[in-house]
């Protein structure tokens, strides 16, 4: 059986009884709420296809802030992520910050973020590319440091200088790891940039959902969401499909 | 069947000896000698008082139980590490960098990196070298044919069984043309019968490529066959206790060298200082 069945069934299965619930009014009931306020999937389905112009455009300006927030921290950790590897008191200077800067709540700075870069875009890639910057980060160095240490003495014997050594070995070991950095990355970054949105925007997803919210447009509302987890999903596939086609030895 | 692992033996063939080698060596196989060395990680004393003597294209074997300083000792004379008290000479120059210029080191496992084929994995160290792909590729491709991997140039090692891969990481030491040859329980990973095939087709491959070996493993029997002389190593800190000659080293009939009566004594002989120097 193809591996998708069971998951598309269960959300099949989700989706009619979010739709017999909506639908019915059951759910507005059992909160006391309008029944307007309880979209069904099928209104949701209307609203997109309604809306798809306006959701288009505001899934753009997310979407670049997405890739673009992801590129940033693609950069940064892997570069990071290669010095950290070559210099042991790099690593030992930097690596446990890197760890406690997690700890950071980016709900906090981000509102000091958008005073220092206001509306536009900076803020916005700024959170997308600190939220990422750990996973690709931390996967890479692990990759970087799962090379056994005897093909790293095979190599030397074989007149491998320390750069031959990170290109031929290293970084080909890391590449997976890699991957799954970026794949975690992936499916986070919208949520940075939302959140970015929400805090101060004038366009975007983030910001229609609020827009929505605050005049009750709920069908609209979770049309939005659907598109942010599509594109989220969409850059977890294409992800896992360049990992398929470029990590072909394992 | 055998004839996978037919050697065939020509006449000039080291392509090696003539490669471009940073060491220069003129000749394959140059002379090690080992000092009173001493070595110890921290508190453990992993070596202790150890010579060696090794001619230039001598073989030299060297079994002892596990955790003995077998594998230190292999890693120090190649230069990759320095000891703690003693000399290492090898080929007349006694630093780590110089050792490291005329040693090729061959992992237990084979190490093959994944994503390379074949080729490109014997072709190692010509590529760090600076040789160009396509050169590397033709030098490395003329010991295929002669060691009975032709064929599987382009084959992924995962495509290759495991007497195979050994092969291409004994290929990927030679291509190297380092004097010495550094290895490390070249088969400890095959089964019985691999493993048999492997030690003749070794035995063939240095009989036409001399170089001087040292060859460390676990099994007596491997190092007398393919070994000039054998050196006993004691339990840690290792250190020898008995040097035994082989009666016929790299002989062309395997099965039949090792079950004569001469090689069997010799490997009890071996089996007893074994069994002496882990007490």
């Amino acid at each position: 059986m193809n591996r998708w069945v069971l998951p598309v069934l269960v959300l099949a299965a989700l989706i009619g009884a979010w739709q017999v619930a909506a639908s019915s009014g059951a759910i507005a009931d059992a909160l006391g709420l309008e029944p307007f306020l309880v979209p069904s999937p099928s209104e949701i389905a209307d609203a997109l296809w309604e809306s798809r112009s306006l959701l288009a455009e505001n899934a753009w300006v997310t979407l670049r802030e997405i890739l673009l927030g992801l590129l940033c921290a693609l950069a940064a950790g892997l570069g990071f992520a290669v010095l950290l590897h070559l210099s042991e008191t790099l690593r030992r200077a930097f690596y446990p910050l890197i760890v406690a800067s997690q700890t950071i709540p980016i709900v906090a700075i981000a509102p000091i973020l958008i005073v220092w870069f206001g509306f536009g875009i900076g803020p916005k890639l700024a959170i997308v590319a600190l939220i990422c910057f750990f996973p690709i980060t931390v996967n890479t160095l692990d990759g970087l440091r799962s090379v056994d240490p005897e093909a790293t003495k095979m190599m030397r014997t074989l007149d491998a200088s320390r750069w031959q050594i990170l290109r031929r070995v290293e970084a080909p070991t890391a590449l997976p790891y890699v991957f799954s950095g970026a794949k975690i990355a992936a499916v986070i970054a919208p949520i940075g940039a939302l959140f970015g949105e929400w805090v101060g925007s004038d366009a975007g997803l983030g910001h229609l959902i609020l827009q929505d919210n605050a005049q009750l447009e709920t069908a609209r509302m979770f049309a939005a969401v659907a598109v942010l987890a599509t594109i989220a999903l969409a850059l977890f596939g294409l992800l896992a499909l360049a990992e398929r086609r470029v990590v072909r030895w394992r | 069947m055998r004839q996978d692992t037919k050697v065939v033996p020509t006449e000039a063939m080291d392509f090696a000896a003539t490669s471009r080698s940073p060491a220069g060596a003129a000749s394959p196989g140059v002379p090690v000698s080992v000092r009173g060395l001493h070595h110890a990680y921290g508190e453990l004393q992993t070596i202790e008082r150890l010579d060696l003597d090794l001619p230039a294209h001598g073989v030299l074997g060297l079994v002892g139980p596990s955790g003995c300083g077998k594998s230190t000792l292999l890693e120090l004379i190649c230069g990759l590490q320095e000891p703690g008290d003693g000399a290492i000479d090898v080929g007349g120059a006694g630093d780590a960098a110089s050792r490291l210029s005329r040693c090729a080191f061959m992992p237990q496992r084979d190490l093959l990196l994944p994503w390379l084929a074949a080729i490109d994995n014997a072709a190692l160290a010509l590529r760090n070298r600076g040789v160009r792909r396509r050169e590397a590729r033709a030098e490395a491709g003329k010991l295929f044919e002669r060691f009975g991997l032709a064929g599987f140039e382009h084959a992924l090692p995962a495509e290759l069984s495991g007497g195979m891969r050994q092969r291409v990481a004994f290929l990927r030491t030679l291509v190297a043309g380092k004097p010495v040859l550094a290895l490390d329980e070249p088969f400890a990973s095959l089964d019985a019968i691999t493993r048999a095939e492997m030690q003749s087709w070794l035995a063939g491959a240095l009989e036409s490529n001399p170089r001087t070996v040292v060859l460390v493993t676990h099994d007596v029997e491997e190092a007398l066959y393919l070994s000039d002389r054998v050196a006993v190593l004691s339990a840690r800190p290792g250190r020898i206790v008995e040097e035994l000659s082989a009666p016929a080293p790299r002989a062309p009939d395997r099965d039949a060298v090792v079950t004569d009566p001469g090689f069997v004594e010799v490997r009890e002989r071996a089996m007893h200082a074994l069994r002496a120097g882990t007490r």
